[in-house]
């Protein structure tokens, strides 16, 4: 029996990518005209914190596919052997929205607007007694250095990880032995990924560019917050491009068993997601200290005055969580393409609107912007990253047919 | 509870069982079960096993977890010995929900456990009996229930014919009972010889 081998991107889809990069692009001229080109720092720090807000997202989510596979890797799994050849083409995105998000990130930190983090600005730095007892982190030199260092490394290891995947396709391994020492070597590798992953998503990152917006508030839970969001987002990503590959006959080998798992993902991850918030939100509620609850009282708190981001935290609470909790419970939805579809773009733009209250309340404190332009700003990403993971999945066959561990997902039962 | 008659068959390949499990089933005999010493993937789906309903005895062991724990606090904090917490709201609920959750897996998970005793018929005392001490060891032992259209001859040369060793009619008392393998072995001789008068 042959197989549908090799992905061709169709017209429709190259054109939809690009339209929605289009209107992406305009969106963001729309809101540099109305916002961006404006005088008032108030204004331009909003058209910084929309293209911050997207760029950092959508990064994070796709370098959120590289982890699945070093994760996945690491334990030896073989069961996404089967559609592996998705999470590789998505993470092929991470160079590309990396630089975009890189500029924007050095931008912001080396600009004069010093409305998004308030830390560059050179007066506070010196005289604000938080910024000072912070300086040796939040520093500008540290800021750009460990940024790029960090993008590089993400598209340096992401690259090798799928070099390691495509080197099979061509040559298959001889023997055991070779087969043994290729595994170990992908081990390896994905070791390397996990250990910068864990330095920087994990811990690092999410403190130097989402944090910081309110630099005089702290928590060391916020990076395993931010991780767990971009991660579950991130499998969400792959399972709609598994689905999307399935409908046009695509990845024959994989099936509802492996939906299955992709869906445990989704839930499992959704509800500790939901646990790290709790965590982070309960300790800061419980001591009352002023200085800790200011950051949920714009998103949590009970007044309409003080905290305008309450409505869209609970929409984003029953998106993330209630629904897949409730609607991703029952083995059978887990299995079912439409409802897995269904959840999967829910909670990518559930956890879009996280990303969202966690970053806005920064640079706009009394009201909620205007979000339809960040719809817009979104749809560029979005289009940008169909239009990259599509052509990726075009370079390489869709089945990694020689590793070691495919026969293990084709027979994968749950 | 009623005693029954089975017929019995020992397998010592695993691609000899799953075969002989079909055919069984599509010829019309009743599979009583399948014993294996170790669990097969698949196999509950040869059998036709329909899927397991613990996990929604589960839920509902789960959220009776949540909602006794949401309405005890409630009421006690609320209600019968309003305390002040720092100021707090005498309603907190985000004070509550470790406490909710907590409950919530003691619950489900402790309801669980006995509900699957229930379903396998496990208990202290209660003993089963599972037709051929092999099954506990090196080969599977698949178990057919012989009704009154049962030809014992036919079904014996049936099991047979699939590869089946050591092929038995036996009278077992079904469901739960309680007693010792050694006399109840002795126990179920006599009640077939009854029956066979």
């Amino acid at each position: 029996m042959s197989i549908r081998e090799q992905f061709v991107a169709t017209k429709k889809y190259n054109g939809i990518a690009l339209a929605l990069m289009t209107l992406g692009a305009l969106a963001i001229a729309g809101l540099y005209v109305t916002q961006g080109s404006k005088a008032d720092e108030h204004q331009q720090a909003r058209f910084w914190a929309a293209l911050l807000h997207n760029s950092v997202y959508f990064l994070l989510v796709v370098n959120a596919a590289m982890f699945f596979i070093c994760a996945t890797t690491l334990a030896w799994g073989g069961w996404q052997m089967a559609f592996r050849r998705v999470p590789e083409a998505i993470s092929a995105v991470v160079p590309v929205i990396g630089t975009i998000a890189g500029v924007i990130l050095l931008v912001i930190c080396f600009g004069n607007n010093h409305e998004l983090y308030h830390w560059t600005d050179p007066v506070k730095a010196k005289t604000d007694a938080a910024f000072i007892w912070k300086a040796g982190f939040l520093n500008k030199n540290f800021f750009a250095g460990w940024t790029v260092f960090t993008i590089v490394a993400w598209s340096v290891l992401g690259w090798k990880m799928r070099q390691l995947s495509r080197k099979l396709d061509e040559k298959p391994l001889e023997s055991n032995e070779a087969a043994k020492k290729y595994v170990w070597n992908n081990t390896v590798w994905a070791a390397m990924f996990i250990i910068i992953f864990s330095l920087t998503v994990m811990s690092s990152i999410p403190w130097l560019w989402l944090m910081s917006i309110d630099a005089h508030w702290f928590s060391t839970m916020y990076s395993w917050y931010t991780f767990a969001s971009s991660f579950v987002a991130g499998v969400a990503l792959i399972t709609l491009y598994v689905v999307y590959l399935k409908n046009n006959d695509y990845l024959e080998y994989t099936n509802e068993e492996h939906l299955h798992d992709l869906g445990k993902f989704m839930f499992a991850f959704s509800i500790f997601w939901t646990y790290l918030w709790f965590s982070q939100f309960m300790l800061i509620w419980y001591s009352n200290q002023p200085e800790e609850t200011i950051y949920f009282i714009k998103r949590v708190g009970n007044t309409a005055k003080d905290s305008p981001y309450a409505g869209i935290f609970w929409l984003m609470f029953i998106i993330n969580f209630l629904a897949p909790l409730l609607i991703l419970m029952r083995r059978s939805s887990k299995r079912n393409y439409s409802t897995i579809t269904f959840m999967a773009l829910l909670i990518l733009f559930g956890h879009w609107l996280d990303f969202y209250q966690m970053i806005f309340p920064g640079p706009s404190p009394d009201h909620v912007p205007m979000i339809l332009y960040d719809f817009g700003v979104a749809l560029f990403f979005v289009g940008l990253i169909m239009f990259v993971t599509g052509k990726a999945l075009g370079r390489a066959p869709l089945l990694a047919k020689n590793h070691p561990f495919v026969k293990e997902s084709l027979i994968h039962h749950t | 509870m009623a005693v029954k008659k089975f017929i019995t068959g020992n397998f010592e390949e695993e691609a000899v069982l799953f075969p002989a499990v079909k055919k069984a089933r599509r010829s019309g005999y009743k599979i009583h079960d399948v014993f294996t010493p170790f669990p097969i993937h698949g196999l509950d789906h040869a059998m036709g096993l329909r899927d397991t309903s613990l996990h929604t005895a589960g839920f509902i062991y789960g959220i009776t977890g949540t909602s006794t724990a949401l309405g005890f606090i409630t009421w006690a904090l609320t209600i019968d010995w309003q305390l002040n917490f720092g100021g707090k709201p005498f309603f907190s609920l985000p004070a509550w929900i470790p406490i909710m959750f907590e409950l919530t897996v003691l619950f489900a998970a402790v309801g669980m456990v006995l509900t699957f005793c229930y379903l396998c018929q496990l208990a202290p005392f209660v003993k089963k009996d599972h037709f051929n001490p092999r099954s506990t060891d090196d080969t599977f032992v698949m178990v057919l229930e012989c009704t009154d259209k049962t030809n014992e001859a036919e079904t014996l040369a049936f099991l047979q014919g699939l590869g089946a060793k050591d092929v038995q009619v036996q009278h077992k008392e079904t469901g739960w009972w309680l007693g010792r393998y050694d006399k109840d072995t002795m126990r179920f001789q006599k009640k077939a010889e009854v029956a066979a008068h």
